[in-house]
């Protein structure tokens, strides 16, 4: 090992500051390693992807259904998978935070909190469209079901937004906590109720082919959701990772 | 360089910190000692700013904590018993991330001389799960001094390390002291303490019971003083 002194002996960096431009930074900064990490491992999609392929599978054998019912429950079945197959994915992202410290690792950087649990959720938003994008078109061959309709994808889009929203303020939340596998799950589907609900009223309208007047408030209600929910978490996250 | 006054920090109803003094002047390498509970890791949690205190007055680089936090960040590097380090990315990744939260300029220079400085260049395509626990402590040394802090906190960073892998710390510890940098390292280890510090503070129940320079005491000297504050 070649130590050299004029190395260490230098002027402190000063570049990082309190900017937009450092704090955009350290967001994508955030979201690279989460890709680059998931991208050597496939642990977080991996099993996200198989336990939503899974449910689906157990569903449509469960319920052996008509043409015309299973559009009906289609909705129901496709955000349970994505609602069941989130928390996996929201728990193991932050217990890559947790292994070696290296929440601590984030908190110690000089930047607004915020920008850490932006990255996170932006990050956990990205895997569960991945998982998403995959399941859809395996669900559409299992139940003979198109799928495929820009007003689904839109409220799929909403809901995974809120759902990451939620999710990842209660996983660096529950992170803390000894038992956080079990905690998790018993503090966020409460909190997703509202969103789950018109995201499958939502999802149904679409599919069943209603008005658009009867979606509209689904649709509205979701987004009011995703606004108060990211607001929320703005203004929680540095009390909630604080010690 | 920092400065404590009447330091509380509890834990529930449990008291961990109890009115602690403690300062450091620029350049110093200060050693703290402590048994297990003492609370020298909450202590230093404190001053890296991942754990607010009760009361007290904290003073870091001129900065007070906890309200300008985010100030005395940019001016601290952290070495914890943990190394701070993503296992599924390379050395060379792990310090391009952590390179772009602390804004480091020039950053892929910099990362060359801290791959060096901590002798894994030949190793920084290498997945960190891959490392051997030395390794790891050593890149976490090269995280820690990324973006040229002037002061280095170290939370007892020789445990679990092998002689050789100690003694590379030790090399790597010398040569950040003789940059000039503001150093604070807990341990256990009272002749390395004695060796590396310029001056040894011992806590023991929340507050510091001694504190001596080195060149005063040699290490039988230190464990003896080590021994009477320390006793039960």
């Amino acid at each position: 090992m070649p130590p050299t002194t004029d190395v260490v002996n230098q002027k402190p960096e000063s570049k990082a500051g309190g900017s937009l431009r450092a704090y955009l930074r350290s967001i994508a900064a955030i979201v690279w390693k989460d890709l680059a990490a998931e991208f050597r491992s496939r642990e977080l999609i991996g099993a996200m992807l198989v336990f939503a392929a899974l449910v689906i599978l157990i569903f449509n054998f469960a319920l052996e259904l008509d043409i015309r019912t299973r559009e009906a429950v289609t909705s129901g079945v496709l955000w349970v998978t994505f609602a069941f197959a989130g928390t996996l994915g929201l728990n193991r992202s932050m217990a890559i935070e947790k292994d070696r410290g290296c929440l601590d690792g984030l908190l110690l950087a000089p930047v607004d909190r915020t920008a850490i649990y932006f990255g996170k959720a932006i990050g956990n938003l990205f895997f569960m469209l991945i998982v998403e994008a995959i399941i859809l078109p395996m669900y559409s061959v299992l139940y003979n079901v198109n799928l495929f309709q820009p007003g689904l994808i839109f409220v799929i889009l909403l809901g995974s937004i809120g759902y990451t929203a939620v999710g990842t303020l209660l996983a660096s939340m529950a992170v803390q906590a000894r038992t956080r596998d079990m905690l998790l799950p018993i503090l966020l589907f409460p909190v997703l109720i509202p969103l789950l609900l018109a995201a499958v009223k939502a999802s149904n309208g679409f599919l069943m082919g209603f008005e658009m007047a009867e979606i509209m408030p689904w649709i509205n209600l979701m987004i009011a959701y995703d606004v108060i929910f990211i607001a929320v978490a703005f203004m929680v996250f540095d009390f909630v990772v604080e010690e | 360089m920092i400065k404590v006054r009447r330091l509380v920090k509890t834990f529930g109803p449990k008291p961990v910190l109890r009115g602690l003094d403690f300062q450091v002047t620029r350049g110093e390498f200060v050693a703290l000692l402590g048994p297990n509970g003492a609370g020298k890791t909450t202590f230093l949690r404190i001053l890296a700013t991942l754990s607010r205190p009760k009361m007290g007055e904290v003073i870091v680089a001129g900065h007070h904590l906890p309200a300008e936090a985010a100030a005395v960040r940019r001016r601290l590097g952290v070495v914890s018993h943990q190394p701070l380090l993503y296992g599924d990315l390379s050395a060379e990744q792990n310090l391009r991330f952590y390179s772009w939260m602390y804004g480091v300029g020039d950053l892929e220079r910099r990362i060359d001389e801290v791959l060096h400085l901590v002798g894994l260049n030949p190793r920084r395509r290498d997945l960190v799960r891959q490392f051997s626990r030395g390794m790891q402590q050593r890149l976490a040394i090269g995280r820690a001094i990324l973006h040229r802090p002037d002061i280095l906190l170290f939370d007892e960073p020789h445990t679990g390390l092998d002689q050789e892998a100690a003694a590379m710390l030790d090399q790597v510890l010398r040569e950040i002291a003789t940059a000039g940098r503001t150093v604070v390292m807990t341990s256990h280890d009272i002749s390395r303490a004695a060796d590396l510090a310029d001056r040894v503070d011992i806590l023991s129940k929340g507050v510091i019971t001694a504190s001596e320079s080195t060149e005063d005491l040699d290490p039988i000297q230190l464990t003896e003083l080590y021994r009477s504050v320390t006793r039960v």
